[in-house]
């Protein structure tokens, strides 16, 4: 039938380039020394399992700061209109299409060693406070690309939202926090859990910006790509993605059931 | 207009936070055209590195550019026919696929070009050329188009569309060039944007695929601020700053508009 | 007249044996048997989901109907052709204009797909304009447009290409009342200048009254009736039809001879014998105390303008309604003497 004959490209192409190599890479994550054991070793192995959990801690609490940031920036230019809002906005919303070398540049480019932050800690303490090359800096380089996307998402969730749920609860007396704990948040929340999920699952699939502050960080990425690289491990490093692939993309799954479209992850 | 206390703190936290993005652009633009970093401003300013970049990088820039187009043009032959089947057929097939597209992009970079490394790589002519990049780009980027044009489609009623051409004699081809086409413009515009932009800054998969012949740009920043002086690895920021923006701005300005003009049938 | 298009006269529709069981099961259509006269202007009436839409598409030629069903165009046997090949002329309930041309080119899609020359298509579409009084809004896009031009611009653009059948779906749901009265009188005058054989769907009566040559009351799939409107709305053969069509009374009693025995008195019905008689409320007449069969109790009275109309309590389980065109004032619990004349009553089995 026809439909069939105008997905077929698509459908060939996706076939051959990402099923048919999926599958060969869960193969391959079973055939090394390991055999299927290999996909118990971010559990069972002590460096793979730090390395797991510290992966999630960071992509855990940068969500959460993320959120938190974005949150109130978020509702504060939803809400108000004044002189220079545009231009806030575009600042905010230009790093989107930053790779995260580029976003690992500018964390060293502020807290670096010849960064902004060490210059300026040099001339007031004396000390340099450098941080990009540590989890730290890790930190700041996920928030620097989380922010645009959570921001937006919330933006957009923000106009949604029925003004007259909030004249309401004000009308019964709620104080301005109340009416943020009790209507907005409430009402956010399907855009807040989403693009938190999204926030997170791209945390914990980001490569790049740990790749550019050092390929010394301890985060699941990096690992699989000594593994690849440095160790010629394919079958571990298969094994190690192929898990944080379910991982990722269980975090998606739990966004898309919470709400309707998704705004996509990449980093 | 006067403002709360409120207004003033929200104000200033937002402020931060948008210096905290910017002040690094800031601070690349201007070690890309400063002298010496080190010394600062007052070493004179100077386009020695852009310059030096160019003769350094220019392969990979356009390169970059290449295969941006090149992605561009696969995603629409194969992403605008297959919009079109998800949207006018609704089943839990289509569902499926749906999902299936979005994998690519759930998944992480890394195993996607892991993947293609362990099936592919033997084949050397293959492995090497910029070809393989393009697959990478295609997979990562194929949902983003057809979810733009399915949106659009989505919201025009398509089968009555299509269904009052066919009235008037129309055959499949005809009404795909005359109705459907023509007012997915949009959709497909988005897309495109969305495609390319992606394209020229996607990492994660084209650093694991690259080869020293196929770099791209961004493979191309990662190296430079791995191995040369803080000034080039500016300079090529600033380069890479100055393709971006045109592309981020072209988004921007669809999106707003469109609200206002959305397709109205009645 | 052009001829690139193939000008057909006008035709005879005939359905036969035609079905249609949607693939998750749901049976659309019962096997039916239709003959529709050349230059006949039929109506398909009913509430939603009772397949007029299912058949008018089949007609069309967007649905196929269930193995065994045929549809004929005149003599041909157009079953096996997609509607691309039936030359017929579509109107849609949302009009389906296209939003990315205007509406001289609207109007001339159906001709460019038939590759028809400029000139003559310039001038078919310039007749098109004249007929539906669109000429100013020739170059304009179809946003820029009301409910009522829009309307127009589809039946221009089904008409263009001077199909031998105009099948309609529902045109005039989409607009306000007023409109859709005077918009009513125009398709109708252009249906009967045109001599051209209609399909029109609705679930309008009124249209379908003032519209229709023959009107087909269907239910749950199947044709209850087919008759003319004065067929329809004086002799429904079905219950349903009794019930669809306007408002019909309905009274039970007990059969006596030639008269009902009723809760409120003894109702000469005449020759027919049945526990059941129907009328409508225009049929009830306030007589003078002496001729009365009834003397009913005014429960409610609603002034409608042009006429009142009654609820009556004459001892039944359910009231009755009357409709009368008196101008004097009726307040509820007046008492009315009422009678229905023994040749406006109907049985029904």
């Amino acid at each position: 039938m026809r439909h069939i004959a105008l997905l077929l490209p698509a459908l060939t192409i996706f076939s051959a380039f990402w099923l048919l190599p999926m599958a060969r890479l869960v193969a391959v994550g079973a055939s090394g020394e390991m055999g299927i054991a290999a996909y118990w070793a971010v559990v069972t192995d002590e460096r793979y399992f730090s390395s797991l959990v510290s992966t999630v801690v960071l992509s855990a609490v940068v969500t959460l700061a993320t959120i938190i940031i974005s949150g109130i920036a978020g509702m504060f230019l939803q809400r108000n209109r004044f002189f220079g809002r545009s231009f806030l906005l575009a600042t905010l919303t230009f790093p989107l299409a930053f790779p995260g070398v580029v976003v690992g540049f500018m964390v060293i480019l502020l807290v670096g060693r010849q960064g902004l932050i060490g210059s300026v800690t040099e001339w007031l303490f004396g000390e340099k406070l450098v941080l990009a090359y540590s989890m730290t800096g890790l930190f700041l380089g996920y928030l620097y690309f989380s922010i645009p996307r959570v921001i937006l998402t919330i933006m957009a969730a923000a106009e949604k939202l029925d003004g007259a749920l909030e004249e309401a609860a004000r009308s019964l007396g709620a104080s301005p926090w109340q009416v943020i704990r009790d209507v907005m948040i409430p009402g956010l929340k399907p855009a807040l859990i989403s693009s938190g999920a999204i926030c997170f699952a791209t945390s914990m699939g980001a490569f790049g910006t740990a790749f550019t502050l050092a390929t010394k960080i301890n985060v699941l990425p990096i690992t699989i790509y000594s593994e690849f690289t440095n160790y010629a491990n394919f079958s571990l490093a298969a094994a190690l993605s192929i898990v944080l692939g379910l991982i990722t993309w269980l975090a998606l799954a739990l966004a898309r059931s919470m709400a309707g479209s998704t705004v996509a992850a990449a980093a | 207009m006067k403002h709360t206390k409120r207004f003033y703190l929200q104000l200033i936290f937002t402020v931060s936070v948008c210096a905290f993005l910017m002040i690094p652009v800031v601070l690349s633009i201007l070690a890309g055209v400063t002298e010496n970093f080190f010394i600062g401003i007052s070493s004179g300013f100077t386009l020695r590195w852009v310059v030096e970049v160019w003769a350094l990088y220019h392969k990979t820039i356009f390169l970059s550019i290449g295969i941006a187009l090149a992605t561009l043009a696969v995603t629409l032959l194969i992403g605008v026919p297959a919009a079109y089947v998800l949207a006018r057929r609704q089943n839990r097939y289509t569902r499926w696929i749906e999902e299936l597209m979005v994998l690519p992009v759930a998944v992480p970079g890394l195993a996607t070009a892991l993947a293609l490394i362990l099936l592919y790589g033997q084949f050397r002519g293959f492995r090497i050329s910029w070809t393989f990049i393009l697959v990478g780009h295609v997979l990562f980027t194929l949902p983003f188009m057809v979810r733009s044009v399915l949106a659009v489609m989505g919201a025009i009623d398509l089968k009555t569309l299509e269904d009052a051409a066919a009235s008037l004699g129309a055959t499949f081809m005809q009404r795909f060039l005359h109705v459907i086409l023509p007012n997915c413009r949009q959709g497909i515009l988005a897309g495109a944007l969305m495609v390319v932009t992606l394209s020229m800054g996607e990492f994660n998969i084209t650093w694991m695929l690259h080869t020293p012949l196929t770099m791209t740009l961004p493979v191309g920043l990662a190296d430079s601020y791995a191995s040369m002086r803080l000034e080039i690895g500016s300079a090529y920021t600033i380069i890479f700053f100055f393709m971006i923006i045109p592309l981020l701005v072209a988004m921007q300005w669809m999106s707003e508009p469109a609200k206002a003009r959305k397709p109205s049938h009645g | 007249m052009g001829s690139a298009t193939n000008t057909l006269s006008t035709v005879s529709i005939r359905l036969a044996g035609c079905a249609k069981t949607f693939p998750d099961g749901t049976r659309a259509l019962e096997p039916v048997h239709l003959d529709i006269n050349p230059g006949e202007t039929l109506v398909l009436l009913g509430p939603s989901g009772c397949g007029k839409t299912t058949m008018l598409r089949i007609i069309a030629g967007l649905e196929q109907p269930d193995a065994g069903g045929q549809v004929f165009f005149g003599e041909l046997d157009v079953t096996p052709l997609p509607i691309e090949q039936r030359h017929v002329g579509m109107v849609f309930q949302s009009y389906a204009l296209f939003p990315n041309m205007s509406v001289t080119e609207n109007i001339a899609y159906g001709l460019k797909v038939r590759g028809m020359g400029e000139a003559e298509k310039q001038q078919r579409v310039d007749e098109m304009l004249a007929m539906m009084h669109l000429d100013t809004f020739a170059g304009r896009s179809i946003d820029q447009l009301s409910g009522g031009q829009r309307q127009r611009v589809a039946l221009a653009r089904a008409l263009a290409v001077r199909p031998g059948v105009l099948l309609l779906d529902e045109p005039l749901t989409a607009l306000d009342a007023k409109l859709r009265e005077s918009l009513r009188a125009e398709i109708d005058r252009l249906l009967r200048s045109l001599k051209i054989t209609a399909v029109y769907v609705t679930h309008d009566q009124a249209e379908a009254m003032a519209l229709g040559d023959r009107i087909a009351v269907m239910e749950k799939g199947r044709i209850a009736q087919i008759g003319t409107p004065r067929d329809i709305y004086y002799r429904p053969t079905t219950r349903f039809v009794a019930d669809f069509i306007g408002t019909m009374n309905r009274v039970q009693g007990l059969a006596e001879g030639e008269n009902l025995r009723l809760p409120g008195g003894l109702l000469h019905v005449g020759p027919r014998v049945a526990n059941e008689i129907l009328f409508r409320p225009e049929d009830v007449r306030i007589v003078s105390t002496g001729d009365a069969q009834w003397h009913a109790k005014i429960v409610s009275a609603f002034f409608l303008g042009d006429r009142t109309r009654l609820i009556l309590d004459v001892g039944t389980e359910q009231p009755i309604t009357a409709e009368t065109v008196e101008r004097r004032e009726f307040k509820p619990g007046d008492v009315v003497p009422i009678t229905v004349d023994p040749g406006a009553l109907l049985f029904l089995e």
